[in-house]
């Protein structure tokens, strides 16, 4: 079931999820979505571009962190418009062959804006990774009944 | 390597078609992690009222990325993709993306500025369906946006 719009306040919570990401996870990003920068998926490539080790694509961390947003919405084509700054990098660690996690993305959302006009509303998503806001002015707007 | 400021106000013109498959939806809604049966089940997606799988919002990207490519890859731009990070995304649905789409891209330089010794650039992608009419006739689908910050020495 679709949130109906009239049923919606400003600052209400649509709730948070947990996203366990590894290296495999970031090769698998990089096939299915084409972007092989090796920064996404070899260590010496990325402290050698001065980066602290290997680090998830920012559309990798985009991309799932809206997951709650579709999910919520109940119709992924609800999401109209979706926006974000990558303010820190995700960094994942290499677990390989262990059960463990290489980062952990925390994902919470909020309405943020109704507008009764054209019958949609704006949630804002808080996303954290090692206790640091990984994006910043993360906002989806959502077409709702 | 210093990045060309005759950049700003370039385009880049609709290139190869991007065929949107069935799989493609699938494996790209699994790398994000996403669940939702829309992506996966074309009886879910038609219960929606959709004509065929639903690609998730971000699922763009691969079309814009690709468009990006003709700029970054073009020697005359000056840009070491290696020193390339992704400062900001946005994604504007003038209507979903399905399964069975065939879409172009436009691509457009709309900002270049000098950071430090780098520059952040802002690119455009104006993705289309081409319509049975062929190339002529297209509808809109996407519009995205994308900031680059291409590292200078030392940043």
């Amino acid at each position: 079931m679709s949130p109906s719009f009239h049923e919606l306040t400003a600052g209400q919570d649509i709730g948070s999820r947990t996203i366990e990401v590894t290296r495999t996870d970031l090769v698998k990003y990089a096939g299915a979505s084409g972007d092989f920068n090796p920064i996404h998926w070899n260590e010496a490539f990325a402290t050698g571009v001065e980066l602290p080790g290997v680090i998830a694509h920012g559309m990798f961390t985009m991309g799932a962190a809206v997951q709650l947003v579709t999910d919520w919405a109940s119709d992924p084509a609800a999401v109209v418009d979706f926006q974000t700054r990558f303010t820190k990098p995700v960094l994942v660690t290499d677990t390989t062959g262990t059960l463990e996690p290489g980062a952990t993305i925390e994902v919470s959302g909020a309405i943020g804006k109704l507008d009764a006009d054209s019958g949609t509303a704006r949630v804002d998503l808080t996303v954290v990774a090692a206790g640091q806001k990984v994006l910043m002015k993360a906002q989806a707007v959502v077409r709702l009944s | 390597m210093t990045i060309n400021p005759d950049l700003q106000g370039r385009s880049y013109p609709a290139a190869e078609v991007y065929d949107v498959g069935r799989e493609k939806i699938r494996e790209f809604a699994r790398a994000v992690k996403a669940t939702h049966p829309a992506h996966f089940d074309v009886e879910a997606a038609k219960a929606l009222g959709h004509t065929d799988l639903v690609a998730p919002p971000t699922f763009a990207i691969i079309i814009a990325q690709r468009a990006d490519a003709q700029l970054i890859e073009d020697p005359d731009a000056g840009i070491d993709f290696s020193r390339v990070v992704h400062a900001d995304q946005r994604f504007i649905h003038h209507r979903p993306i399905f399964a069975g789409d065939r879409l172009v891209a436009e691509l457009h330089v709309d900002g270049v500025r000098a950071m430090g010794g780098g520059a952040m650039i802002t690119t455009r992608a104006e993705i289309f369906a081409l319509t049975d009419g062929g190339n002529e006739s297209r509808e809109s689908v996407a519009t995205t946006t994308s900031s680059i910050l291409v590292r200078g020495e030392g940043q």
